[in-house]
C-alpha cells in the first residue's frame, strides 16, 4: 500500500479532533449571530475560562484521590458548563443587553472590551503564565496499516466522541423542545416572535448560555488533550471558531459544525503539507476569502438589506 | 423593594460563581499535581459589593440619572471652542519639552505617535464609519518599510518616509478594494484577519524580516543630512559638530519629539481640511445612510476606499517614525491589542472628534505611565472602560458638534 494513504488518515484524524473543538466554539457564535446579529467577540474567552474552571475542578478533586477517571472528567465538564453558563448569562446582561437597538458597531466594541477584560481578569487571578494540566488520559490507539502506524491518542478520540454526542443532543433539543422552537422562531424574526408572545430576552439569554456551555466543553477537552493552558488561548481560538461559523454560514447550526470540521482539516493539512508556521495564515486567509466570495457561507441564507 | 432584594441576592450568588474559580480557588502546582488554595475573602467581598450595588445603589442611581438627565449635559464642542482648544494644545506642546525632563519628553513623543495613529484611524472609523480592526497592520507596513529599506538598501529616514506612507497606502488600497463592499461587522473581522496575516507573515518570512527578532540598529532621522549622534560615520559631520555644540542626549530626544509634533500637526491639518472637502462630506454621508448615498449617485466603494487608504497612509508615516524612534522593529509591537488601543483612543475621544482623539491619546498613554504600581491591572481596567463607555457615552468624551439645521 502506498505510504501516503495512512499518512492522510493520520492527518484526517488530527484535523477532525481539532475541528471538533472549533465546531463546539463556533456554535456559540452562530447562535448569537443568528438571533441578535452581533459578533460576540468575548466568546473565545468563555472557552478559555471553561478550560480554567475544568482545571480548578480537577485540582480540587485531586488526580490521586482514587475516583475513576471518567467520573472526574464528567465532573470537570459539568462544573465548567455551570460556571460558564453564569458567565455567558452575566456578560450578556452587563455588556450587551443595555446596548441593544443602537448602532451595530457599539456592541462589537463593547465585546472587544469585554474580551480584553476577561483575559486579564483570569491573568490576574490565576497567573498569566502557562499552566500545566495533569494528564488524566494517557495512551493512544495505534493501528498498523502496512509499515505505517496511525496514532490516535485517547484524549483526542474523546474530543470527537463527546462532540458528536453533544451535537446530536443540541440538534434534538433545538428541533423538539419548547425553548429550541422559540429560539428558532427568534432567529427567523426577532420582533415577530416577540409580538407572538415569546419572551425574547429569555431566548437571547438562553442562546448565550448554551453557547457558553458548549465552548466550555471545548476548553476542558482541549486542556486535557494538550496538557497546558494560559489566559490568552481564547483569542486565537475564538477568531478561528468565528471563521468556522462564517465558513459554514453564520446563523446556521449545522453550518457551524460543518465549518468547524472543515477548518480543522484545512489547518491540519496545511500544517502537514505546507508548513506548520503557516497554519494560522491559512485559517485567516480562509476567513478573508469566504467573506469576500461567499459571505453567506456554505449553508447560510443570504441576508437581505432593508431600508 | 422585596423583589429588588431578591434579584440582588441572585446577582450576588452569580457574582460568587463568577469570582470563585478565578480568585477564590488559586491553582497551585505541587510536583506533578496541582491542588487548590482556597481564599474565600475575595469571593465574599465581591458578592457583598454586588449585592449592595444591585439592591441599593442601582435604584438610587437610576433615579438620580432620570432626575438630572434634563439639565445635565457633557460639553459638546462647537467650531470656535474646537479651534481655540487646538491652538492652546499646540502652544503647550511647543514649549513643553524645554521645561521638563527626559522621561516626560519621551512619553510625550509616544503620545504624539498615538495622536497620529488616532487621527488616522479617526478618518476611517469616525468619519467613514468603517470599523477597522487591523489598523496596526498598516502601522507595521510603515515601520517595516523603513526598516527593510534601511537594512537592504541603506536608505535614510527622510527618503524612506514617503515610501512608508506610499507602501501603507498601497496596502490599504489593495486590501480595501475587495473588502469594502462588506457590511460593518464583517468588515471589522476581515480587517482583523488582514492585520493578523501581516503580523504572521512578518514572523514567518524569516530571511527578509528577521522573524520574531525583527530588525535592529535602525538609525534616527538626520537633520538636513547630518546625523544626530555622538559620532558620525566616515566622511560625515554630526549635527552638534556643525553647530559647535556639545553632544547631549537630551537634544536627540527633543529633536525626535519636535519631529513627532510636526508629523502629528501635518496629520491634524490634512485630516481637518479633508473632512471639509466634498470627499469628507461624502464619508460622513455614507456613514449615516449608505442606501441614500447610492441613490444620490455617490459611489460607495470609491468613497470608502479613499478613507481607508488615507487612514493607512497616516498609519504608515506613524510606523516609519516609530521604527526610527525605537531603533528596532519586531512583530511583537503590532499585535491586535495595539489595534484595540488605537480604536479605544478614537472611541473614547468621540468618533469623528479630533480634539477628543487628542485628549484620549494623552489620557490613555499618560495614565498607565503615571499609575505604574497598577500596571498589572492596566489592561483589565482598559477593557472595562471600553465596555462602560459604550454603555454610558457611546459618542465619546468630546463628541463633535455637527453643523445641522433643525425645524422648529
Amino acid at each position: 500500500m502506498p505510504e501516503f494513504i495512512p499518512q492522510l488518515l493520520q492527518q484526517f484524524f488530527n484535523g477532525l479532533s481539532l475541528g471538533a473543538i472549533y465546531a463546539l466554539i463556533a456554535i456559540g457564535y452562530t447562535m448569537v449571530y443568528g438571533i441578535i446579529g452581533m459578533i460576540n467577540f468575548a466568546h473565545g474567552e468563555i472557552y478559555m475560562i471553561g478550560a480554567y474552571v475544568g482545571l480548578v475542578t480537577l485540582s480540587a478533586i485531586g488526580v490521586s484521590a482514587g475516583l475513576p477517571v471518567a467520573l472526574i472528567i464528567l465532573l470537570m465538564l459539568i462544573v465548567a458548563m455551570l460556571v460558564t453558563a453564569v458567565y455567558g448569562y452575566a456578560i450578556e446582561k452587563v455588556a450587551y443587553a443595555p446596548l441593544r437597538g443602537g448602532p451595530r458597531l457599539v456592541p462589537l466594541i463593547s465585546a472587544i472590551g469585554m474580551s480584553i477584560f476577561l483575559q486579564n481578569w483570569v491573568a490576574i487571578g490565576q497567573g498569566a503564565r502557562d499552566m500545566a494540566v495533569p494528564a488524566l488520559i494517557t495512551g493512544a490507539l495505534q493501528v498498523d496499516i502496512g509499515d505505517y502506524t496511525i496514532t490516535a491518542p485517547y484524549s483526542r478520540i474523546m474530543i470527537i466522541l463527546v462532540t458528536i454526542v453533544l451535537m446530536i443532543m443540541l440538534h434534538l433539543y433545538i428541533k423538539h423542545s419548547r425553548l429550541g422552537r422559540a429560539s428558532r422562531a427568534c432567529s427567523q424574526d426577532l420582533r415577530m416572535a416577540n409580538l407572538l408572545g415569546i419572551d425574547t430576552n429569555k431566548i437571547i439569554s438562553f442562546t448565550f448560555v448554551v453557547g457558553a456551555m458548549l465552548a466550555a466543553v471545548g476548553g476542558v477537552l482541549i486542556a486535557l488533550a494538550i496538557g497546558k493552558l494560559n489566559p490568552f488561548i481564547g483569542f486565537l481560538a475564538g477568531i478561528k471558531a468565528f471563521t468556522a461559523a462564517v465558513l459554514g454560514g453564520i446563523g446556521s447550526i449545522p453550518g457551524a459544525m460543518l465549518g468547524g470540521v472543515l477548518l480543522g482539516l484545512a489547518e491540519t493539512f496545511a500544517a502537514a503539507y505546507i508548513s506548520s508556521q503557516y497554519k494560522d495564515i491559512v485559517a485567516f486567509s480562509l476567513l478573508v476569502f469566504i467573506l469576500l466570495f461567499r459571505p453567506t457561507g456554505l449553508l447560510g441564507k443570504p441576508e437581505v438589506e432593508k431600508v | 423593594m422585596a423583589s429588588n432584594i431578591k434579584s440582588a441576592f441572585i446577582a450576588a450568588v452569580m457574582a460568587g460563581v463568577i469570582i470563585a474559580p478565578v480568585y477564590g480557588l488559586q491553582i497551585v502546582r505541587s510536583g506533578m499535581e496541582t491542588h487548590i488554595e482556597p481564599e474565600w475573602d475575595l469571593v465574599l467581598i465581591g458578592m457583598g459589593l454586588v449585592f449592595v450595588f444591585q439592591a441599593f445603589v442601582r435604584p438610587g442611581l437610576a433615579r438620580l440619572l432620570s432626575l438630572r438627565s434634563g439639565t445635565f449635559r457633557m460639553p459638546v464642542l462647537n467650531d470656535k471652542a474646537r479651534r481655540g482648544s487646538i491652538m492652546l494644545l499646540i502652544a503647550i506642546a511647543l514649549i513643553f519639552p524645554f521645561f521638563t525632563g527626559r522621561a516626560e519628553v519621551d512619553i510625550a513623543t509616544l503620545v504624539l505617535i498615538y495622536i497620529m495613529l488616532g487621527l488616522g484611524l479617526n478618518i476611517v472609523v469616525g468619519f467613514a464609519g468603517l470599523l477597522d480592526l487591523g489598523f496596526v497592520g498598516f502601522y507595521a507596513v510603515g515601520a517595516y518599510t523603513y526598516a527593510l529599506l534601511y537594512h537592504w538598501a541603506g536608505w535614510g529616514f527622510w527618503e524612506a518616509l514617503p515610501m512608508a506612507g506610499l507602501m501603507a497606502g498601497i496596502f490599504g488600497y489593495l486590501l480595501g478594494f475587495p473588502v469594502l463592499r462588506l457590511r460593518g461587522d464583517y468588515l471589522a473581522i476581515v480587517t482583523l484577519g488582514f492585520g493578523e496575516i501581516i503580523r504572521l507573515l512578518l514572523i514567518n518570512l524569516y530571511e527578509y524580516t528577521g522573524g520574531p527578532d525583527g530588525i535592529s540598529g535602525i538609525p534616527k532621522p538626520t537633520v538636513f543630512g547630518m546625523p544626530m549622534a555622538r559620532r558620525a560615520p566616515e566622511g560625515e559631520t554630526t549635527f552638534h559638530d556643525f553647530m559647535g555644540w556639545q553632544f547631549n542626549n537630551m537634544d536627540v530626544i527633543i529633536y525626535l519629539y519636535l519631529m513627532a509634533l510636526a508629523l502629528a500637526l501635518v496629520t491634524l491639518l490634512v485630516s481637518s481640511r479633508v473632512i471639509r472637502m466634498p470627499v469628507g462630506r461624502a464619508w460622513e454621508a455614507l456613514r449615516e445612510d449608505e442606501i441614500a448615498c447610492r441613490s444620490l449617485g455617490l459611489n460607495p466603494t470609491n468613497i470608502k476606499l479613499s478613507a481607508f487608504t488615507m487612514g493607512a497612509v497616516f498609519a504608515g508615516f506613524g510606523g516609519a517614525f516609530f521604527a526610527a524612534r525605537q531603533g528596532l522593529v519586531n512583530p511583537e509591537s503590532f499585535t491586535f491589542l495595539e489595534s484595540a488601543l488605537i480604536l479605544a483612543i478614537v472611541v473614547l475621544g468621540g468618533m469623528g472628534s479630533q480634539v477628543g482623539v487628542i485628549l484620549a491619546a494623552i489620557i490613555l498613554t499618560v495614565l498607565p505611565e503615571v499609575a505604574r504600581e497598577f500596571a498589572e491591572y492596566r489592561m483589565m481596567i482598559f477593557g472595562l472602560v471600553m465596555v462602560l463607555m459604550m454603555m454610558w457615552r457611546p459618542q465619546g468624551l468630546l463628541p463633535m458638534k455637527r453643523p445641522h439645521v433643525e425645524l422648529k
